[in-house]
This record gives structure tokens, C-alpha cells and sequence, in this order.
């Protein structure tokens, strides 16, 4: 049997209001933890077979009809098994859900740093060196790599327009009209992409580093040729996905065919420059925003139009203007969105696709209205929330955007704030602060889950995967919730699949999909020892390990007598999303300071008002949004993936000269949850948290560099050479 | 050749490929996968551990350097029982993939060492300790861990909450 829901409608009542156990929403500690912090938690490149043989992939110099000129004499080196060079090697990983093979071939590059050939050996040294010694020409013409360089798609389905954008413009009392970039930025999970595979018969095992198995699975599958029945995937831990392991990637296919060819495990693991070059990048944006106000700052027209680029023949294209249409007043908007097929490394999702730079932007063009207009930036704000999304009508199926701005407001101080810029100076540096609003659209995703309830405790299963975003607390807590056990009588296996297909890591979609299935597994347990009480499910009162109904009260080992029961959770988004716009909503809050002399930029606090449902685990759901906020950091002021305008190859293709936030650029950050339900998200009232953090969290800090300094700057990241330029400006 | 190696307590002898990295002797050789690979090349602080007393970054050291080397990894730092580190990392949630946290456990071990013994840092004042574990001391002196999952806060929290007491 299986609980099923679709979620079509709301569900107003508080369905967690009537258990018992108190886990859900406590800052329960990680179940893993222990694992993670003694070194046994195993990762995918871990736990090898007897008689693993070690892979290393070879980068393409250049572009074109590749020609392995040594191969021969490289298979004779020491210790080398294969050089392998076989046409369903992967371009680029697969895109999120894709769920088939991305593009494949390696006899062509399309980009420079491309896989084309895997060389095994032995040991990894003489894989490493023998990859190392390949000769690869690439004999083809250098393509174009700026966006600038060619005429950009312009896909019809994602142009959009109602009123008159340019009537509103001319009618404005005060107006923005200006054009922000962004960088390409790279998810750099701490763990490198790995995978390590073999082959009993026709069935393919693969250890790997990846975020949404079931996709997996069948992009695996369709990428060797077999059968989906025949791959099974196990990711129990993962070092950070961020987007970049949603899709099968290069190295997971190159192991099962080398596995395959040689009849032996094959281990591949990416070095540091593979996962920045091979693994897919985010997007540079160029973005052209015009906002039309009357004389109270009242959004009259939004026009916001987007530059993106990938690779030929990938579907995924950075959806900037994601959260435009609902963002704010406007009756009059225009959305726009162009694609620049160029041959860059390919892009793909990073945490937040669309509104981790789209949001940003915005903000500061609505900074930059506050400033044209004359009023505090959060009062503007707040001026233009719509009651329903502009044009059509539709609720929000729930929407706290004011409360997280009053409420983030309150708690940073804003009201001592300066309303000029450049009013605080501490010897060299300018002080200033800044506000952004935290925009980012909630989904639902198909997912199913078991529970199994014995003697002993619960079981979930699912193939889910824990990327660090506390997968393992939250499912156990939604289990022991329900069947009355507290957490560490609940074991939570993810990342194998063989159990029932999760919706996998990515889009925040994990804790209110695959939780619900969970839910609802569990659920089915529950009735089950309704009937074994004699009462209703509703009745019941489960607690401590104990089943209470009425004045029965008996032990649930008992009451189950030394057998199991098992429940299977399925759910699916129903026509809930076509009734009500589901989104999460936030505030940031920056104080920066500014060197008049150097134009560094430190970012001294942060704070964040956030409404996102339900929220689960606050240890993990804060420790999410620090997550979000401290790569707003990354985005605001360092991080900036640079492509050769030549070859288009990526130049600074490491930790050491790509430049995510340390320790050191992270100031005290608070977070802060808004109470609040969800009555459109499934019984849970839950929304998505992974990557709200991050939207809009840039704009922030740009916005306090100008309160700060005077200087507006439109095109991140905010270096120091760029607020040089700006202050010299000033003069 | 062979290399010798007492990592945790225990002896090893290895007969290593000379271009072996400690870190690959520790991983692949002796089967201790505690120790993480984030960049193989000394920018990431994932591979870190003590060296006779000392923090650093394995992936940057041979193993023929260390013969006769005194090593302890992330699974030597407790024994049965959990570090106060460790479970002040479990309580702060300093981790979230976990994956830098073998090094950042590692490297506030060696760190806290080197602020009781008065080594100055970056951002120290004068080069004549002592030092208090500050919060500027203490991010500088973390920051050759990188955590991309950001749990910076929770990491100082649980180093501040063991530093304090020792
Ligand atoms: S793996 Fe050694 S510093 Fe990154
Ligand atoms: S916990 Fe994931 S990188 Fe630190």
C-alpha cells in the first residue's frame, strides 16, 4: 500500500499541532554528525573494492577534431591499463532532472579544458603522469567565446510584456534606467566530483558525488547504454553540491566504461581545475533594468532584460528574471531574456539559479530609486508589495516580505541610519549600511519514501541525498514525530537507489518533497497502529515510544508484537502551483566599510529576516541561510570566474585564484525565521530554505558600499580597483 | 621505497611510489579516508593534520619526507569518546557537508596549540604573545580552512566554546 497525495489544494489545519513527540522545529543536532566529525562518514571516492584501478581525464588545449597523437606509446608507460577515448564520454554534466544523457563524444572539443580521453592505471600516480604526457591537438578553428561576439537567442517563451513600458517611463516622477553585470561564479563544493564504479555482470555499481539520484540513474544509464534496472547509484554523503552535482557528470561515465572495458572497480576523481573547467559554471548576466515611479516612489513599470550565455545545444539557460514578475508593484512590465551561445565552459544551476544575480541586480536598481527619490530604501520597499501578482490576478499562497523587512529593520538598528551617503567616517573608512529584499520561488517535486517501524525504532529509506543541507535530521524528526520516537530511535539511509526514489537535492525542493513523502509513509504506520489500538488515527497519541488512545496506553514494541510495519509515502505537485504563486521572502541587512585609501571593501554585520513556511530544524535551516548570506559575500565583492577572451578558457581555475569567502570575510551573521505557515505546500506547510539566503544578499552589501562611500557601483564583483575608480570619481 | 609512519599511535611501514603525497599515503595506502581531498595543492585546508604537534597541509608534503613522522589525523583526535571539539562542532553546527571538517578539526587543534605557546598571527598586534583567542584571531588564523558550505559562525563558535575553557 502507499499514502498518496497530489497536492491540488490547501490545507489550512495544522496537521503537526496535533502530535505529540515536539521534534519538528527544534534545533535538533545532525544524526550524521558523529560520522562527520570522527572521519568515518564515507564519501564517494571512499570505501574502495580490492583491486581498484585509478583514472585521470585529459583536458582539451584548444578546440576541434581531437587527435590523441601518443596514445599508444602512453599505454606502454609503467603501470597504465587504458587510454580510453569512447564516443558516450560526456561533454559537460547533464543539467538538473535532465534524466538522459547530456551532450556525448570526446572526439570533438567544444570548449577548452573539455574531457576527451581517460587514462587508468594501477595507482594514481601513474595515471596522473601518463595524463599528463598525452599529446592532444585540437584541429578546429577557436569559436567564438564572448557573449558580445554574437547574436544572441532570443527564446519566445521567455519574453514577456503587458502595459506600456515606455509610456511609463516618459510618465515617471522618478526613474531608474541602468545596466548591471555579474560574473560567471563557480559552486566550488568543497568535495571534488568523484565517482568509482564496477560491473557484476551486466550490473553497473557507482559510487558518486551527486545531488538527485533517480535523475541520475537514468542519465547514467542512457549515457552507457543499459538499462535503467541495471545502474544503481550510492551517494550517502556528499561534500557540497550547490547545483554543481544535480547532473551525471564526465567523471562518472568515464569510470563505468573504464570498469566496463578493463573488468575491474575504476576510481575517477576530478583535480580542483577539472571540477572549475568540466563542472558547470554559472552564467556571467548582463542585466537591463528600467523602474517608472510616480512622486511616492509607487512602481508604475518594471522592464527587466537578461544576457546569459552556454554552450551550444544546453537547455539550460540562467533564468534571471525568475522572480520579476512578482517582485513588485508595476502594471506596465517587460521581461526580457537572451541566450549567447559561445563556447565557455557549459552553465548551468548554482545555488539559486535566476535570483542569486537576477534579485541582486534588482535591488540595487530599487536602491538606486530609493536614493533618485528621496526615500528610506526599506519604506520604498514596502510601498510596492502587490497584493496579488501584478497583471494576473493570482494570490500569493502566502507572502511576508513586509514582516521580514520591519522585522530585519528592527533588529539591525536601521532607524539610526544616516539618510545621506558618506556620513560615517572612521579614520580611512567610510561606514554605511544597506538593505535588500530576498526574493525565490518555492516548488514542489514528486518524491516517495518508506518507514519501516519494528522493535527497535523507525527506518527511512528514500534515495534522497544529505548534501549538508540536514536531510538526515529533518526526515528522522518528521518520522519520530509522527510515530512518537525520539530521534535516535529513527535511522534515516539515504543515497542509494535502491530505495525509493526522493526528489533529490536541488531548488530547495528536498525538505517539503521528499519530507512530505516521509509524511505520509509514515502516516500509513500510524494508522496501522490506530487499528492495532482500535481507535482513529486522529485519536492516537504517540509519544516516547508509547501509543496512547483514550484510556488505553500501551508500548508500540508491544502493541507491534516483535513485528514490523511499513508505510510508503508518495507525493506530487498538483494544481496548487497553478492556483497561487508559492515563493519565500526575505530581508538582508549589510553594514560594510569602505577604505577611502585602498577601496577594500569588509563587510562588518549581516542579518537576515527570513519567511519560509514551516521551518523544520533551525540549527540547519540557520546554518543554510549562513551558507546563503556568506556567498553573497563571495558574489558581492570577490568572486568572478575569468574567461581568456582569446580561447575563452577559464584562467583562474582554482581555490587559489577564484576567491570564495574564508573565515577571515565573514563577519557575525544573524539570522532570523518569521513564524509562518504555508497552507499551499502539503501538510506540512513548509517551504524551501537552501537558497533564499542568497538572493538579494549581494545587494545588500552593494547598497552599503554606496551608503557608505558615495559609490554606485553596477558591475559585480565590487574589487577594489573598481571602488578606487568610483571614489576617485568623487573626488 | 619504504616509509615509515606512526599515524594515531600505530605504526606503518610503507613501501610507497616516491611520488606519493602524505595525504595519499594516508588516504589510499593506509586506509585512513578521514582526511579529505579539496584541492590536492595547498588552498583549501581539507588535508590538514598534525605533524609532530604541528598543523599542515598533507597534500603539499611527500611521504618520503616523513619517515619517522609522528602523524595524527581527524580519527586520532578522540579515542572512543568524542573531542570536546568534536562535540562542540556537533553542538554549533560547524559543519554541514563535513567534508572540510576533518581539517578545520585538525587545524583549530594545532591552532589553539599555537596561541597557548604565543606564536603571533597576521593581525596580532606585536610579535610578543600572550594572545587571546579574539574573534580577528581567531578567523585569521582559520582561514587557510576553507568551508564553502559557510559555516564559519558555527565553527568559531565551537573552537571559542573549547578555547575558552582550555
Ligand atoms: S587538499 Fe590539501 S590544501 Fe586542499
Ligand atoms: S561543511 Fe561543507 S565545506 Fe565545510
Amino acid at each position: 500500500m502507499s499514502y498518496e497525495l497530489k497536492v491540488d489544494d490547501k490545507e489550512t489545519t495544522d496537521r503537526a499541532a496535533g502530535l505529540s513527540q515536539g521534534l519538528l522545529g527544534t534545533a535538533a543536532d545532525r544524526p550524521e554528525g558523529v560520522l562527520k566529525v570522527t572521519g568515518r562518514a564515507t564519501y564517494a571516492a571512499e570505501d574502495m573494492p580490492e583491486g581498484t584501478a585509478f583514472g585521470v581525464l585529459v583536458r582539451a588545449p584548444a578546440m576541434g577534431r581531437v587527435e590523441l597523437g601518443n596514445a599508444p606509446a602512453v599505454e606502454k608507460l609503467p603501470g597504465v591499463l587504458a587510454v580510453i577515448h569512447d564516443k558516450r564520454m560526456l561533454r559537460n554534466p547533464a543539467q538538473g532532472m535532465a534524466g538522459e544523457a547530456p551532450v556525448q563524444g570526446v572526439a570533438e572539443a567544444d570548449y577548452v579544458g573539455q574531457p576527451i580521453a581517460l587514462v587508468v592505471a594501477g595507482s594514481f600516480e601513474q595515471a596522473r603522469h601518463a595524463a599528463e604526457v598525452m599529446e592532444v591537438r585540437c584541429l578546429g578553428e577557436i569559436r567564438p567565446v564572448s557573449p558580445g561576439a554574437v547574436e544572441p537567442e532570443v527564446p519566445e517563451k521567455k519574453q514577456s510584456s503587458m502595459g506600456d513600458l515606455d509610456a511609463a517611463m516618459a510618465a515617471a516622477v522618478h526613474k531608474v534606467d541602468a545596466t548591471y553585470s555579474t560574473s560567471a561564479m563557480s559552486s566550488a563544493a568543497m568535495e571534488p566530483h568523484a565517482a568509482l564504479a564496477w560491473w557484476e555482470g551486466d550490473k553497473l555499481t557507482v559510487r558518486a558525488s551527486l545531488q538527485m539520484l533517480k535523475y541520475n540513474r537514468a542519465e547514467l544509464a542512457d549515457s552507457v547504454g543499459i538499462p535503467l534496472e541495471n545502474v544503481r547509484i550510492l551517494s550517502p554523503y556528499v561534500g557540497g553540491g550547490f547545483g554543481s552535482k544535480l547532473g551525471v557528470s564526465p567523471e562518472v561515465v568515464a569510470a563505468a566504461i573504464a570498469a566496463q572495458q578493463l573488468g575491474r572497480p575504476v576510481r575517477v576523481v576530478l583535480n580542483r581545475r577539472q571540477v572549475f573547467e568540466t563542472i558547470t559554471r554559472r552564467s556571467e548576466t548582463e542585466q537591463h533594468i528600467r523602474l517608472a515611479a510616480d512622486g511616492e516612489g509607487r512602481l508604475t513599470g518594471v522592464g527587466h532584460d537578461a544576457l546569459v550565455s552556454n554552450l551550444p545545444e544546453e537547455p539550460f539557460s540562467e533564468p534571471v528574471t525568475q522572480a520579476t514578475p512578482f517582485n513588485y508593484e508595476g502594471a506596465a512590465r517587460t521581461i526580457g531574456h537572451r541566450v549567447a551561445r559561445i563556447h565557455r565552459p557549459a552553465a548551468g544551476s548554482v545555488r539559486a539559479p535566476g535570483e542569486a544575480v537576477g534579485v541582486t541586480a534588482f535591488e540595487i536598481a530599487m536602491d538606486e530609486l530609493a536614493v533618485a527619490a528621496g526615500i528610506d530604501p526599506v519604506e520604498l520597499r514596502l510601498r510596492n508589495i502587490p497584493a496579488e501578482v501584478p497583471g494576473t490576478g493570482k494570490p500569493f499562497s502566502s507572502h511576508m516580505l513586509a514582516e521580514s523587512l520591519n522585522d530585519g529593520a528592527a533588529r539591525f538598528g536601521w532607524a539610526d541610519r544616516a539618510a545621506e551617503p558618506r556620513a560615517r567616517r572612521e579614520g580611512e573608512w567610510w561606514i554605511g549600511s544597506g538593505v535588500a529584499s530576498a526574493f525565490r520561488v518555492n516548488m514542489l517535486s514528486e518524491a516517495e519514501a518508506r518507514v519501516v517501524l519494528g522493535p527497535e525504532g523507525a527506518i527511512v529509506e528514500t534515495d534522497m541525498t544529505d548534501i549538508g543541507t540536514g536531510t538526515y535530521a529533518i526526515l528522522g524528526q518528521i518520522a519520530g514525530e509522527l510515530l512518537g520516537l525520539p530521534q535516535e530511535k529513527v535511522e534515516v539511509r539515504l543515497g542509494d537507489t535502491a530505495f525509493p526514489p526522493g526528489s533529490g537535492s536541488g531548488g530547495s525542493i528536498g525538505a517539503a518533497s521528499t519530507g512530505t513523502a516521509v509524511w505520509l509513509a509514515a502516516q500509513e504506520v500510524r494508522a496501522a497502529l490506530a487499528k492495532e489500538m482500535g481507535c482513529e488515527p486522529d485519536d492516537l497519541t504517540l509519544k516516547d515510544g508509547r501509543a496512547t488512545c483514550g484510556n488505553i496506553s500501551r508500548d508500540i514494541a508491544e502493541l507491534i508484537s516483535g513485528e514490523s510495519l511499513e508505510g510508503h509515502g508518495h507525493v506530487q505537485p498538483g494544481d496548487a502551483s497553478s492556483k497561487v504563486k508559492q515563493a519565500t521572502f526575505g530581508a538582508h541587512f549589510a553594514e560594510v566599510a569602505v577604505n577611502d585609501v585602498t577601496g577594500e571593501v569588509r563587510v562588518r554585520r549581516m542579518l537576515g529576516s527570513f519567511a519560509a513556511g514551516r521551518i523544520l530544524n533551525l540549527k540547519t535551516a540557520r546554518s543554510q541561510c549562513h551558507g546563503g548570506m556568506t556567498w553573497g559575500i563571495g558574489m558581492a565583492l570577490t568572486e568572478e570566474l575569468v574567461h581568456d577572451r582569446r580561447d575563452g578558457h577559464m584562467v583562474n581555475r582554482d581555490l587559489a585564484e577564484y576567491h570564495v569567502a574564508v573565515n577571515a570575510d565573514v563577519p557575525p551573521l544573524e539570522v532570523h525565521f518569521l513564524e509562518e505557515r504555508d497552507p499551499w505546500t502539503g501538510p506540512m506547510q513548509v517551504k524551501g530554505i537552501g537558497e533564499l539566503g542568497i538572493c538579494g544578499a549581494a545587494a545588500a552589501i552593494l547598497n552599503a558600499i554606496h551608503h557608505a562611500s558615495g559609490v554606485r557601483l553596477r558591475d559585480l564583483p565590487a574589487t577594489p580597483d573598481k571602488v578606487l575608480a568610483g571614489l576617485e570619481e568623487l573626488g | 621505497m619504504q616509509i615509515d609512519l606512526t599515524i594515531n599511535q600505530k605504526s606503518y611501514s610503507l613501501e610507497l611510489d616516491s611520488r606519493v603525497t602524505l595525504l595519499d599515503a594516508i588516504r589510499e595506502h593506509v586506509g585512513l579516508t578521514g582526511s579529505k581531498k579539496g584541492c590536492d595543492h595547498g588552498q583549501c585546508g581539507a588535508c590538514t593534520v598534525l605533524v609532530n604537534g604541528r598543523r599542515i597541509n598533507a597534500c603539499l608534503s611527500l611521504a618520503a619526507m616523513h619517515d619517522g613522522d609522528e602523524i595524527t589525523t581527524v580519527e586520532g583526535l578522540s579515542d572512543g569518546e568524542l573531542s570536546p571539539l568534536q562535540a562542540a562542532f556537533i553542538k554549533e553546527d560547524g559543519f554541514q557537508c563535513g567534508y572540510c571538517t576533518p581539517g578545520q578539526l585538525c587545524s583549530a587543534t594545532g591552532m589553539l596549540q599555537e596561541i597557548s605557546e604565543g606564536w603571533p598571527s597576521h593581525v596580532s598586534d606585536s610579535l610578543d604573545g600572550p594572545y587571546e583567542l579574539s574573534e580577528a584571531e581567531l578567523s585569521e588564523r582559520m582561514s587557510g580552512n576553507l568551508c564553502r558550505c559557510s559555516c564559519y559562525p558555527g565553527i568559531n563558535a565551537a573552537i571559542r566554546s573549547v578555547g575558552e575553557k582550555a
